[in-house]
C-alpha cells in the first residue's frame, strides 16, 4: 500500500523527491492510526527547519500528534487546502493529503529514509 | 484493538469514528457493549438492600421499569454510575461500567450479606449485549420482533425475542438517540449482531461511543467523575433521592447539598480551533479555574466541545474562558448540556 517511489521515515512521514524539491506528507499507517483528522497545524511557506525537526501538529478526534520532517530544508510550499479540508490526508494520504513542499539542503539526507519494503518491516514491528 | 477494562475493545470499525456516529445519529448504530458489568441481585430482601447502596429509589421503581443513578461511598464520592433495571418484585439487574466492576463490589457485597435475604450474582458472561441505537432504532429492532420492540417504551424493559432469539430489552442507551439495549444469551449474540447488521445498522466502535456520549452531555465515569467527585458538582442531583431508610451515603451527601460546592461540571465549547482533552487547564487571565474532564471534535455540531470542572461563579452559560492547548492558549466559552438534543 506505501507507493514505491517515495521514501520513509520512522517518524511515519513520507517524501516524493523531484529533483531538489521534496513533498511530505503523513504515511498511510499513521493515518490509519490516527482515525479522522480534523486539524493540521503548518508552519509558513519561506521557514528553514532541519531534517527531523518538529514541524506541526496533526489532531484526529482520537489524538494529537507531532509532525517532523523526513528532509531538512526551505520550505517553498505550504498545502493551504488542508486547513478547510484536513479529512484529505485520510482520504487521499499520497495526493491531496500532502503537506509540505521543502527545497532540500542536501540530497544526502534521503540516506537516512527508509524505501517502502525498509517502511513495511518497520511498522510490522 | 484496544484493551478496555480487561476485555479487547474495538475503537473503531473501517468506516471511521466520524462515519460511524453519524450513523447513529441518521440511521441506526450497533455497539457491542458485552463488556459492561451485570449483576443480578435477587431475594425478599434486594429491593430495600438496593435502596441502601443506589442513589436511586429502587422501591419507587415498578417491575419493567430503570432508573439511571450513581454508586456513593459513605463520603458521597461516586464511586460508578449505572443503570438499575427493576426485573420483578424481588429481581434487580445492574448494568455498571466494565472497570468499575471490581470497586462496585468490593463496596456492594459485606453491605449485601450483612444486610441479609439477598443474593448477588455476577452474571456479565451468561449474556452479550448489544447497543442499537439511532433513529431507525426502533422501526429496524420492531422488523426483527414482531413489531414488540416498539411496545417496550423509554427507560423500560421487557424480555422480547429479536431475530428469533430471546432477549432481555431495555429502551435505554448511551448516545442521546433512541434505541435498545438487547442482552441475548452470550452463545448467540454474534448471529443477533449478524441480523442487525443485515437488517440495516452500521457497525461502531468505543471511539462513537465515546464522541456520540459527549455530545449528548452524558458523563463517563473515570474521566468526568471519580471517586473524588460528588453527584452535587457532578451535575447529577437529580439522580440523588435522600429519603430512603439505610441509605448509606445519605448523610454525607445531604451535608454536601446544604455546603454546596464550589466546583460544577460545565459544557465548554471552543471558540478558537482546537480540541479540550482531559487533563487540560481551564484558565480565567493567568489563573486556573478548572480542568477539563473531557473532549472531542463533534461532527453534528461542527464544532470543539467538551466538559470539565469549573469554579461555580464561572459557570453561566456564554462565560467566556481560555484553555491550556499544550502551552497554546484558545479561547473558549461555558455552555449549557447537553450539547445535542434528539429532535422529538
Amino acid at each position: 500500500m506505501n507507493p514505491e517511489d517515495l521514501k520513509y521515515s520512522k517518524e511515519h512521514e513520507w517524501a516524493r523527491v523531484d529533483g531538489k524539491t521534496v513533498t511530505i506528507g503523513i504515511t498511510q499507517f499513521a493515518a490509519e492510526q490516527l482515525g479522522d483528522v480534523v486539524y493540521v497545524d503548518l508552519p509558513a511557506a519561506g521557514a528553514s527547519i532541519a531534517q527531523f525537526a518538529k514541524f506541526g501538529e496533526i489532531e484526529s478526534v482520537k489524538t494529537v500528534s507531532d509532525l517532523f520532517t523526513p528532509v531538512g530544508g526551505k520550505i517553498v510550499e505550504v498545502n493551504g487546502a488542508i486547513k478547510d479540508n484536513p479529512e484529505k490526508v485520510n482520504e487521499d494520504t499520497y495526493g491531496e493529503g500532502w503537506l509540505l513542499k521543502i527545497e532540500i539542503t542536501d540530497a544526502a539526507q534521503l540516506d537516512g529514509l527508509m524505501d517502502a519494503a525498509g517502511y513495511e518491516s518497520h511498522t510490522a514491528g | 484493538m484496544v484493551p478496555f477494562g480487561g476485555w479487547n475493545m474495538p475503537v473503531q470499525y473501517p468506516a471511521g469514528i466520524i462515519s460511524e456516529s453519524r450513523s447513529v445519529r441518521e440511521n441506526c448504530g450497533i455497539f457491542d457493549v458485552s463488556h459492561m458489568g451485570r449483576i443480578e441481585f435477587s431475594g425478599t430482601g434486594a429491593v430495600g438492600f438496593l435502596d441502601t447502596v443506589l442513589s436511586a429509589s429502587v422501591a419507587a421503581l415498578k417491575p419493567g421499569r430503570s432508573k439511571y443513578h450513581v454508586i456513593c461511598n459513605e463520603r458521597g464520592g461516586i464511586i460508578d454510575d449505572a443503570i438499575v433495571y427493576r426485573l420483578d418484585d424481588e429481581r434487580c439487574l445492574l448494568v455498571v461500567n466494565a472497570g468499575n466492576a471490581d470497586a462496585d463490589l468490593e463496596w456492594i457485597l459485606p453491605k449485601a450479606e450483612a444486610f441479609g435475604d439477598v443474593s448477588v450474582d455476577i452474571v456479565t458472561g451468561q449474556t452479550g449485549m448489544i447497543a442499537v441505537q439511532g433513529p431507525r432504532a426502533v422501526e429496524i429492532v420492531d422488523g426483527l420482533s414482531g413489531g414488540t420492540a416498539s411496545g417496550v417504551r423509554r427507560f423500560r424493559v421487557a424480555e422480547i425475542e429479536v431475530a428469533g432469539i430471546a432477549c432481555l430489552a431495555a429502551r435505554t442507551g448511551y448516545t442521546g438517540e433512541d434505541g435498545f439495549e438487547l442482552m441475548p444469551p452470550a452463545d448467540r449474540t454474534a448471529e443477533l449482531w449478524a441480523a442487525l447488521r443485515k437488517a440495516g445498522c452500521d457497525e461502531c466502535g468505543l471511539g462513537a461511543r465515546d464522541l456520540l456520549r459527549l455530545e449528548a452531555g452524558l458523563m463517563l465515569h473515570g474521566n468526568d467523575m471519580t471517586v473524588e467527585n460528588n453527584p452535587y458538582e457532578a451535575g447529577l442531583a437529580w439522580t440523588v433521592n435522600l429519603d430512603k431508610p439505610g441509605f448509606i451515603p445519605g448523610e454525607a451527601l445531604r451535608r454536601i447539598a446544604a455546603e454546596g460546592t464550589g466546583r460544577i461540571i460545565a459544557g465548554i465549547r471552543m471558540t478558537g480551533r482546537a480540541i479540550p482533552r482531559h487533563g487540560m487547564a481551564v484558565l480565567e487571565g493567568d489563573t486556573v479555574v478548572g480542568t477539563v474532564t473531557s473532549g472531542t471534535h463533534s461532527p453534528t455540531l461542527d464544532a470543539d466541545i467538551g466538559m470539565g470542572y469549573v469554579a461555580r461563579r464561572l459557570a453561566a452559560p456564554g462565560t467566556a474562558v481560555e484553555i491550556d492547548i499544550r502551552g497554546r492558549r484558545v479561547t473558549a466559552e461555558i455552555v449549557e448540556l447537553p450539547f445535542y438534543k434528539r429532535p422529538s
